[in-house]
């Protein structure tokens, strides 16, 4: 079962994370992602994650694709016109590529390209919508018309049926002020979102409390779990990543190398059971370690998805 | 006004490398308020660059730069030091450098500093960019506060994942504009529109560059 079919069951989502290689060979990532077959309702493939120059995700959906799972296209706003974004959700309709993610997108200078010209002529809340219109089968084309110059076109109509997509977007639960975040996700829930990622979680208290703060949500939240590996990546996250704070705790438990693998399974084999109850799906990030995502949602109690 | 910065020493020696005789411009507004182009930094720069081996045939302040007539009179005025030179070195910003262009066809020109941004200025020597002049100015909708300059990614219908603490992902060092607007607009109106509204894609053909606005000036007084 597809992401859109199980959001209309209402079943609990389960999604995955791969990224594209750094390099033209996908073999590896499609076998990371082999570890997701039949536990996750969908793939997604990063769209250059972090501002480091990678394959493309449309691509990286394909080869998915065509390996029989269910990929989510990631989109951002960082690297793209809306001239090149419509293209690419054309594009990755074509191919049956129907599930997509919409995000602003990480700085360039976060990444490996940090004098990249940062394009941002979108944001996440117009990507939706530039989605949604095409949906409604027109672009978002607005000039002033040739036969008569004082009236605008305001779209212009795409040839044959239009596309269809199951709209995705991102909130980060533990920014402060939480007040902005909210808003701003109501704004992509109006704007067509279908259903929300969250950045990482680490504390059910703190999410608990995002999700009190949030109230009534028509789309269903998939708490983000990010595997943490080691303690070296839980410092890194505390020091870098805006609105992520990995209890010091879980740090110091994964201190010993021979036990951290499996350790870091029975950690966050609970914490996704802790978020399980407070929302309406997961979507786990392992950065490299998919094989052990199996692992971590039997602990959960959450088995293969229909 | 326009903030500037001066190239380094040896960027400007660089430049210059193949000419001995220089004719400075300084400019008396915005670079020497950036204190990159007054008459101290004229002053010093004659001094380094004759220190470097060079000769400097005259130098030239004129109250804006950015006056093309009026560099032109100037410059009529100091004709002899000017042809004297091997090239102009200007200190300001590009828009003054490109007046002195505009008025000697045949010398070479040189930039002596970086142009930056509009600034407005907290103290002597505290610059921020708070306008980037987009052509379409939005602040009315957002407190009077601007979403476009002051987000490094100009979201307009609310922060990004980036910030925490009200400051920005980009530069821990600056407050995130999303924390500005909410504080500004619990105590003017606003805050319920910039809420609910889906504010759409921005129109860049306002910022075209190169831009120009002619317009008939008042007569008269």
């Amino acid at each position: 079962m597809g992401l859109r079919e199980a959001i209309d069951s209402g079943q609990f989502l389960i999604t995955g994370e791969v990224a594209p290689p750094k390099g033209c060979h996908f073999e590896h990532m499609v076998e990371e992602a082999e570890h997701y077959r039949g536990r996750v309702h969908g793939v997604n493939v990063t769209d250059i994650q972090s501002a480091v120059m990678r394959a493309s995700s449309l691509v990286g959906c394909i080869k998915l694709k065509e390996a029989g799972l269910p990929p989510v296209l990631q989109m951002v706003c960082r690297d793209r016109n809306r001239l090149s974004l419509q293209s690419e959700l054309l594009s990755a309709a074509a191919m049956g590529i129907n599930e997509v993610l919409c995000l602003t997108g990480d700085y360039t200078t976060l990444g490996d390209h940090p004098q990249a010209k940062p394009v941002f002529d979108l944001d996440s809340v117009q990507l939706l919508k530039a989605a949604k219109r095409l949906m409604e089968g027109r672009d978002m084309a607005y000039y002033p018309s040739r036969k008569d110059p004082t009236q605008m076109v305001d779209g212009e109509p795409l040839e044959g049926d239009p596309p269809v997509f199951t709209l995705g977007c991102v909130v980060n639960p533990g920014a402060e002020p939480l007040e902005p975040q909210i808003m701003k996700l109501r704004k992509k829930i109006d704007a067509g979102a279908d259903f929300c990622q969250t950045q990482a979680v680490y504390d059910a208290g703190v999410f608990e409390r995002f999700m009190e703060k949030l109230g009534d949500c028509p789309i269903p939240i998939l708490a983000g779990v990010v595997v943490l590996k080691n303690p070296m990546m839980g410092r890194y996250m505390n020091a870098n990543v805006a609105g992520v704070t990995v209890p010091e705790w879980m740090i110091e438990a994964l201190a010993d190398k021979e036990t951290r693998v499996e350790k870091s399974i029975e950690i966050h084999g609970k914490l996704v059971a802790e978020l399980k109850p407070l929302c309406q799906g997961i979507h786990m990030m392992p950065l490299g370690w998919d094989k052990y995502v199996p692992r971590i949602l039997d602990l959960a109690g959450i088995g293969p998805v229909a | 006004m326009t903030a500037t910065e001066q190239k380094t020493r040896e960027e400007i020696l660089k430049m210059l490398e193949n000419d001995e005789t220089i004719f400075i411009v300084g400019c008396g507004d915005c670079a020497t308020i950036c204190q990159t182009g007054g008459e101290v930094e004229v002053a010093e720069m004659k001094q380094f660059l004759e220190e470097s081996g060079k000769k400097v045939s005259g130098t030239l302040i004129p109250e804006s730069a950015c006056q093309v007539l009026d560099v032109a009179r100037l410059l009529r005025q100091q004709k002899e030091e000017v042809a004297a030179a091997d090239s102009i070195l200007v200190l300001s910003c590009g828009a003054g450098v490109q007046s002195v262009v505009e008025n000697l066809k045949d010398k070479p020109v040189h930039p002596g500093c970086n142009s930056l941004f509009i600034a407005n200025t907290k103290r002597l020597g505290q610059l921020h960019e708070w306008c980037s002049t987009c052509g379409e100015c939005v602040i009315d909708e957002y407190g009077g506060v601007c979403p476009i300059t002051r987000c490094p990614k100009g979201q307009v219908n609310g922060p990004c994942g980036g910030t925490d603490q009200g400051k920005c992902e980009v530069d821990p060092e600056q407050d995130c504009v999303w924390t500005l607007i909410y504080q500004r607009l619990e105590h003017v109106p606003g805050k319920e529109k910039v809420e609910t509204t889906l504010y759409g894609a921005k129109n860049f053909d306002a910022g075209r560059h190169p831009r120009k606005r002619v317009f008939e000036p008042r007569r008269g007084g």
